[in-house]
């Protein structure tokens, strides 16, 4: 597998030495770096086996050196990439080799939290998590919490309309974002969205977020914010196989309960965990699920003893109840600590990150074990259950003769599978550059040719984040794929998906 | 897969001939907008639920199904559409519920219908049958046309098939009632919507609020002793928050235009006119013949804007746009119906 190919893209010619001097009369001197020791931290981001280094990097203070910035790179035909914290997992803040890296990281400022309205005003740099942090003492939270949320920012999050484990209960980013400021290409401030829950006109919040920073480049944002619950406690339940497991999912949502989390891990996901953090989970199970309540003291009790006996049931194994909030964060401990582990046992895996209905779970996991045979490649499997979102991991050696290979094939039928049974190629990671094949493989044509037509209202001369998300039809005639090598991924000390 | 060729060949036929179609489901929602202009495209005899998994939260339908079938249906799994679409008449189609976007008393809880939508399949302005998200409750793969659907009436495709999620009905539900003015009854209502507590809608009109609460018994009883209030008996509340739901609360039976505002929760009493306020204030209901740049002017210094929802004269638009929004919307609509095909001046007298 290596390293990928990254084809040299003719589209662009810039003259470097014009567009620093551009820069460099809108900018103060320390919001552009162009020398290639300050612009090779920007070469990567959470995907880190795919690296460019930028023509330069531009560190705006606010609004107005957005719009600057845009202007310049709009007249000069530039490339634009906006980046948030870098921890993006599919590569979507790449840089581009002909391109400006656009970082909002000095642009991180709270500017007002209404207690009463329960709205945070920020501007992009904010962290996922300070924004729950700022508003804690008023009782509120922000609810979309990514695994990366100490880390990854407000603005990230509205460019690749971020979940969390908290998602089937609270939403994703675009159930929580009431507004949004962006600047277009033309350098041109937009307001979308409204302080009320809805806006006038066609509904352009939908559109931008989750648009990988191809549309526009956010500078400020609105969030609701949810009263945060009193208490919240997780059921562990063991089952002797994946197909009771998922059978235990489908009637806990069956029986009307909507979990506050609900994950699953399988035997070889959870063996691997437990000889690196010894969350407690019991080794003989072919499956364990984490399934949390929150809410007032009295909601959750209630809602516990339904969830255990529909575990039961449902023929659980063993049935464990967190006793306080430290076991609490124990049993999730080996959850989030799931891909670190499996790195500890084997050099190199390859995550994916498709989603299913939940009905076609056993069938999808029977065919990935099928599958994982053939190959000769163990796959541990993760997943938010809930939402059918997996986290399949194939694991390799890329020192042995033909294992890398091995493995993309097998990642290619996975994601097959997955667009088989109905689902989707990601389900929260975004295309980005790692799938943009697969998108290929997800849409038609014309559907690819609706998605060009969109951004061209948007970005006439494809200069935001171009080569990512959206495949043209040349890039669909290629195929590459791309791993996770251990030591290679940035911020390895994040918990994540 | 259903065929759509022949719908395909009338939207083509339409472009070719530079007329303009009018999607219409039950056609229950021809009061809105800023006109209806073109052919009739009758889409209620595309109907019928395609999927139904109560344990996937997943409900796949034809666009031409009818929303009281759709309801029934979802009844029967126990589960709802959570956002609570108003329900003018048995004819209502689920196509139009999307297409129009509207949301009742509960969207302030659970979200809008756009939060419910996962995936939509269309007919786009060039006859092509496409299909964007899916039947996942994660995708993030491509931009999210579907939900774009949303309140769009009509103007970007035609919606053949929608996929929605839908959840579960509350265990219990119950009803408080406080006499309280204007402005005390936003504030109130706004300070317990920042506490866990489980409210699921309010409506505020002369001096009276209205409370529901829904959820876990439990819950909802540790509710209702915290609050206060009086309790409206279940056979009571029940058809206020329908009446309310369907607009068919006597505020609404008015001979005056209606005025929708959608703005900031908290924002002070906006004094325009008889009013009806849902979703802890950030829906203000005005029914008066006022000046439209006044209303205007008094949503956005609320933090939102206005519609003008029924009646008075909408021939020179509903809501107001920013001159950059404005400039967006017609380049998108540019895109993705260069001819007009779709919706010709629904929404906006320029589009």
């Amino acid at each position: 597998m290596g390293k990928p190919e990254v084809l040299p893209d003719p589209t662009y010619q810039v003259d470097r030495a014009a567009l620093i001097r551009e820069l460099a009369a809108v900018l103060p001197p320390t919001s552009l770096l162009y020398s290639t020791e300050d612009t090779k931290p920007y070469e990567c981001d959470g995907l880190s086996a795919f690296r460019k280094v930028p023509l330069a990097v531009v560190l705006p203070e606010n609004e107005a050196q957005v719009q600057a910035v845009m202007r310049v790179c709009h007249r000069l035909k530039v490339p634009v990439v906006a980046r948030g914290a870098g921890t993006g997992l599919s590569g979507g803040a790449l840089p581009h080799e002909q391109g400006v890296t656009l970082g909002l990281s000095k642009m991180k400022s709270i500017l007002h939290i209404d207690p009463v309205a329960r709205t945070a005003k920020v501007q992009p740099g904010v962290r996922n998590l300070a924004i729950s942090e700022a508003t804690a003492p008023h009782g509120l939270y922000y609810a979309p919490d990514p695994s990366s949320q100490i880390a990854c920012s407000i603005g990230g999050n509205i460019a690749e309309n971020s979940g969390g484990v908290h998602c089937l209960k609270y939403g994703l980013t675009v159930h929580n974002v009431l507004k949004v400021r962006f600047v277009t290409i033309e350098g041109e401030v937009m307001e979308i969205g409204s302080e009320g829950l809805d806006s006038a006109g066609l509904d352009l919040l939908a559109l931008v977020i989750g648009s990988e920073g191809l549309l526009g480049v956010v500078t400020e944002v609105t969030v609701k914010l949810l009263p945060k619950p009193q208490l919240a406690r997780v059921v562990l339940a063991a089952f002797d196989s994946l197909e009771k497991a998922g059978q235990a999912v489908a009637n806990i949502i069956g029986a009307g309960i909507i979990p506050a989390g609900l994950e699953m891990m399988d035997k070889l996901a959870t063996q691997a965990v437990e000889q690196f953090v010894h969350a407690g989970y019991p080794l003989d199970a072919e499956a364990i699920l984490l399934c949390e309540s929150d809410g007032t003291p009295e909601e959750v009790a209630a809602e516990i003893e339904r969830m255990e006996a529909v575990m039961r049931a449902s023929g659980a194994t063993q049935i464990r109840l967190s006793k306080d909030e430290a076991e609490r964060l124990r049993f999730w401990s080996g959850r989030k600590a799931a891909f670190p582990a499996v790195g500890r046992i084997m050099p190199d895996y390859y995550c994916m990150d498709g989603t299913i209905p939940k009905r076609k779970l056993a069938e999808v996991l029977e065919g990935i074990d099928r599958l994982s045979k053939e190959f000769g490649l163990r796959c541990p499997n993760v997943f938010h259950a809930g939402d059918g979102n997996l986290h399949p991991l194939i694991m390799f050696d890329a020192n042995e003769p033909g294992q890398a290979e091995r493995a993309a094939e097998f990642g290619s039928r996975i994601l097959t599978l997955c667009i088989e049974a109905g689902g989707t190629i990601t389900g929260e990671h975004g295309v980005g550059v790692e799938k943009i094949n697969e998108m290929c493989v997800q849409f038609r044509p014309d559907e690819l040719d609706t998605f060009r037509t969109v951004k061209r209202a948007f970005d006439e001369h494809g200069l935001l984040n171009p080569g990512k998300a959206v495949p043209t039809l040349h890039r669909c005639a290629e195929f590459g794929r791309m791993h996770v090598h251990r030591g290679e991924e940035r911020f390895p000390e994040l918990p994540r998906f | 897969m259903t065929d759509f060729a022949h719908w395909s060949e009338a939207v083509r036929a339409a472009a070719a001939a530079g007329r303009s179609l009018r999607i219409r489901g039950g056609g229950t929602k021809d009061f809105y907008g800023v006109a209806l202009e073109g052919d009739v495209f009758d889409t209620a005899g595309y109907r019928g639920v395609i999927d139904y998994d109560p344990s996937e939260l997943l409900l796949s339908v034809r666009a031409g199904t009818p929303l009281a079938e759709v309801e029934r249906t979802l009844a029967e799994g126990g589960q709802m559409l959570a956002f609570e679409p108003p329900r003018f008449g048995e004819a209502s189609t689920i196509g139009g519920v999307i297409a129009s976007g509207f949301s009742g008393p509960r969207r302030v809880a659970a979200g809008s219908a756009r939060d419910f939508v996962l995936g939509v399949r269309v007919i786009d302005a060039q006859g092509r049958d496409l299909s964007f998200g899916g039947r996942v409750m994660k995708n993030v793969a491509g931009y999210d046309l579907s939900r774009l659907m949303a309140a769009s009436f009509g103007t970007l495709a035609l919606v053949t098939e929608i996929s929605l999620k839908v959840l579960p009905r509350p265990e219990t539900e119950a009803t408080l009632v406080f006499d309280l003015p204007e402005a005390d009854a936003l504030d109130r209502i706004n300070r317990w919507a920042a506490q866990p507590l489980p409210l699921s809608a309010s409506c505020h009109r002369d001096g009276r609020l209205w409370v529901r609460l829904s959820g876990a018994g439990a819950a909802v009883d540790a509710a209702r002793a915290k609050m206060g209030g009086t309790e409206l008996p279940a056979h009571e509340a029940q058809p206020r928050w329908d009446a309310l739901r369907d607009q068919r609360d006597p505020f609404f039976a008015a001979d005056t235009p209606l005025w929708r505002l959608s703005v900031k929760s908290t924002s002070a009493p906006l004094g325009l006119g008889p009013q009806l306020v849902e979703w802890h204030g950030a829906l203000r209901w005005i029914a008066a013949d006022l000046p439209a740049d006044r209303v205007h002017a008094a949503a956005e210094a609320a933090g939102g804007y206005a519609t003008l929802y029924r009646g008075g004269d909408r021939s020179a638009g509903i809501q107001r746009l920013t001159p950059p929004v404005l400039s967006l919307h017609k380049r998108l609509k540019q895109s993705l119906d260069p001819q007009g095909v779709f919706g010709r001046h629904r929404i906006h007298p320029d589009f």
